[in-house]
């Protein structure tokens, strides 16, 4: 089961990521303070607003921690971000936990109103973002993103922010999560077997397909993803062609629900070229391998590309051989966009909970978190860079997450990303089962955009499922 | 002693009856409760009535999970109870008369009763771990492994749709089988010598014997390892959640309803997947009542 692990590392940078919970069962002092409404009212176990607590929190109160024990462990909370809250509040009290089953464990917590202030949501068993907003359980964040950083007071905390932060957390256009973590998609390939090879990462269509040829020729199984558990990997690069092809709009009609938002044209013609892919350049075996499995080959060289997240090469660190160097290409399709697009957001979701007893103690432990020194600390432990402006300049990050980071900056503008997944998992389970049967031969494009469509067009049509709007 | 009877017998049932109350009776009344509603868990549940139940029924993954349990139901317990019935009377028949006049199985067979029970030592999960290695479909697959090297290969086991729900029940009768011969051991070992001497001396050879003595002296144990197998194929959930392909795909073409169960509890969507848990039992129920009563018969009684 040493995949276990992994399926989390990968699901905690999806939108259903990160929950931490600083849960403050500082009962007894403040029981009062238990709101049922989703935050902005003042009966939050409020303190007095000084320079150093500009959310007022009160200053002994006690934060519940809980932190997604998964791809990036719990160090960074435990020795980053909670001793810089205890130093600045030497009176307040933080209660840590780790994780790997947040809703496991967490559920009965929310369900009996005594929640944990500050939740790190994710792993493969985060509780249900969708479910978390249309029962207001989540402390509005306004107040906190207008609240003054806490490395330069004459900026607001949002100011601080990669643009694009507070909307990936937003629902309904109100800010409920943090994603704090950023992360690029694109498709992985080994640098040096490349440079070996004399192979170059193609920019165009044309280009990909003649060198996954040659590919095929050296006897390297040109293109993989895991059938068995990673399949939203290939949604993901499909989508992304699609939107390169026709803009942005294309995905943000998939995340609205809006009718034949899957027939539209250049989502047909993404999965028809990469079903072409599948047909020529895939092996049929790699329907029935985990993501673990595959990766072991690609380290191998057995396979030049496969898509992913840029937190792969951090996940598969322990186990990357000397020569093997993770580099990202953005998937090689232009039109509307060019070339250099790609998928980017922001992962790992944290939020605080309204219902807990001191929601604004779960505040200030966010805006400690965002601070220059929150963000350095994160990228020091765990490798990754965060939303924090400026927080990994200069830091030496190994070659892959490098190269996710200049393509970010060469993307420039086309930058696209989506939310269909986190909002509407039925949607995300078709999508990756008709994916399936489009890349392994049983089903063509047509057939993978009408199937989703439907399901697509069924869940719009479900009064019982919260929607979003994008 | 009259008046001291009652409070004895009440000081005995009252405590199973109390945790028989607590730990089932009040969790199914609950399941029930809340396959009604609509309930994330979060917060307090909606009532909406037969909304789930009407949602399933025109739900296409939810047919197809009934539709495998129905081939579960079947291929499970005629699979298990054939291959169990032949080796346990392999073991304690078959071998002919030992030198105690005793019948005794075939040669090794204290070591073959050892060795089939190994299944049903291991966890479930593990047992599913170990065959995605057996199924796998590449080289470093047991199976596929061996067949490559002869050119033969590759079988897709759990990838194609009509072979994989295949694949899972071979994995489900491979651990039963041990338990069933250890059973049918035990009922075995309880059908009086003489019977099969006498069968013997009338001339009836070993297939005879099996069909017209072990077989009809074995109905009673037949029956309850009949509705034991048609539970366990109402069930299925480790093995089909840990070895199939995409939490019961392609394209759930393995799916079970405690796996889309699963899954709306994932979804935080409790009350549907209660809806799922009352149909389950439902089926559950219809299942073992009709197999009672189709299979009765008059039981034998050594005297």
């Amino acid at each position: 089961m040493s995949e276990t692990p992994n399926v989390s590392r990968r699901d905690l940078l999806r939108r259903a990521a990160a929950a931490s919970l600083l849960a403050s069962p500082a009962a007894g002092l403040l029981a009062a303070c238990a709101t049922s409404t989703g935050g902005g009212n003042n009966n939050q176990g409020g303190g007095t607003k000084t320079a150093n607590n500009p959310l007022g929190m009160k200053e002994d109160g006690e934060v519940n921690v809980v932190i997604f024990n998964g791809g990036y462990g719990d160090r960074y909370a435990k020795e980053v971000h909670e001793p810089m809250f205890t130093r600045a509040f030497p009176n307040a009290k933080i209660t840590h936990k780790s994780s790997q089953a947040i809703s496991t464990e967490l559920a009965p917590l929310f369900a009996a109103g005594n929640p944990p202030e500050f939740v790190n949501n994710s792993g493969e068993k985060s509780m249900d973002f969708g479910q978390l907003v249309s029962e207001g359980q989540l402390m509005d964040l306004t107040e906190l993103l207008d609240a003054p950083s806490v490395h330069d007071p004459n900026k607001k905390v949002r100011e601080t922010l990669v643009p694009g932060t507070v909307e990936v957390g937003s629902f309904d256009g109100k800010p409920l999560v943090l994603y704090y973590v950023s992360t690029v998609f694109g498709i992985w390939y080994n640098g040096k077997l490349f440079k070996d090879k004399g192979w170059t990462a193609p920019t165009s269509w044309d280009a990909f397909v003649k060198l996954c040829g040659d590919i095929k020729a050296a006897g390297v199984t040109p293109y993989a993803y895991a059938g068995a558990n990673a399949a939203y990997y290939q949604w993901n690069v499909i989508l992304t062609g699609a939107a390169k092809l026709g803009g942005s709009e294309v995905l943000k009609a998939i995340d609205n629900l809006q009718p034949n938002a899957w027939t539209n044209e250049h989502v047909k013609n993404s999965a028809a070229m990469w079903a072409e892919i599948g047909s020529k350049f895939m092996n049929k075996a790699h329907e029935g391998l985990r993501h673990t499995e595959v990766q072991l080959q690609q380290n191998q060289d057995k396979v030049a590309f496969y898509p992913s997240g840029d937190w792969l090469e951090n996940e598969q660190k322990a186990d990357t051989p000397a020569g093997f160097e993770y580099q990202l290409m953005p998937v090689p399709v232009s039109g509307k966009l060019g070339a250099a697009g790609v998928r980017a957001t922001a992962g790992e979701g944290y939020f605080v909970s309204a219902k807990s007893k001191n929601p604004r103690g779960g505040l200030e432990y966010m805006r400690r978190m965002l601070s220059l020194e929150g963000g350095k600390g994160f990228t020091n432990i765990v490798k990754a860079p965060t939303v924090v402006l400026g927080a990994s300049d200069g830091f030496a990050f190994p070659p892959g997450v490098s190269s996710s980071q200049a393509a970010l900056k060469a993307a420039g503008k086309d930058v696209v990303n989506l939310f269909f997944d986190g909002d509407y998992k039925d949607l995300d389970q078709e999508a990756r089962a008709a994916t399936n049967e489009l890349m392994f031969g049983r089903i063509n494009a047509d057939a993978w955009a009408t199937r989703i469509q439907k399901k697509a067009d069924a869940i719009a049509a479900d009064s019982s499922i919260k929607k979003f709007k994008r | 002693m009259r008046h001291g009877r009652y409070p004895f017998i009440v000081g005995f049932l009252a405590a199973p009856v109390l945790l028989y109350v607590v730990l089932v009776i009040k969790p199914y009344g609950e399941t029930f409760y809340i396959s009604l509603t609509r309930w994330s868990g979060l917060s307090a549940p909606v009532w909406v009535g037969f909304d789930n139940f009407e949602r399933l029924f025109r739900d296409d993954t939810f047919w197809k999970a009934v539709r495998h349990h129905g081939v579960l139901l079947v291929a499970l317990p005629l699979f298990t109870i054939a291959i169990a019935l032949f080796f346990a009377f392999m073991l304690n028949v078959a071998g002919g008369r030992a030198r105690n006049g005793q019948a005794a199985g075939v040669w090794g067979s204290k070591f073959y009763r050892v060795v089939y029970f190994f299944p049903q030592v291991l966890a479930i999960p593990i047992i599913a771990v170990l065959f995605q290695t057996v199924y796998r479909p590449d080289s470093t697959g047991l199976i596929n492994g061996a067949l490559n090297s002869v050119g033969l290969g590759p079988i897709f086991f759990l990838i194609k749709p009509n072979l994989a729900l295949w694949s899972i029940i071979g994995v489900l009768v491979w651990q039963a089988v041990g338990f069933y011969v250890v059973l049918f051991s035990a009922g075995m070992a309880n059908i009086p010598r003489d019977i099969y001497e006498a069968a013997e001396i009338d001339g009836a050879g070993r297939i005879t014997l099996f069909f017209r003595v072990t077989l009809p002296l074995l109905w009673d144990t037949l029956q309850v390892a009949w509705v034991y197998l048609g539970i366990a194929a109402f069930d299925a959930f480790a093995i089909v959640s840990v070895l199939s392909i995409d939490n019961g795909g392609p394209d759930k073409n393995t799916t079970v309803i405690p796996v889309e169960i699963y899954e709306m509890m994932k979804q935080q969507r409790y009350g549907l997947a209660a809806a799922m848990g009352v149909v389950l039992f439902f089926l559950t129920m219809t299942f073992a009542a009709l197999t009672l009563r189709v299979t009765r018969r008059e039981s034998f009684e050594y005297s």
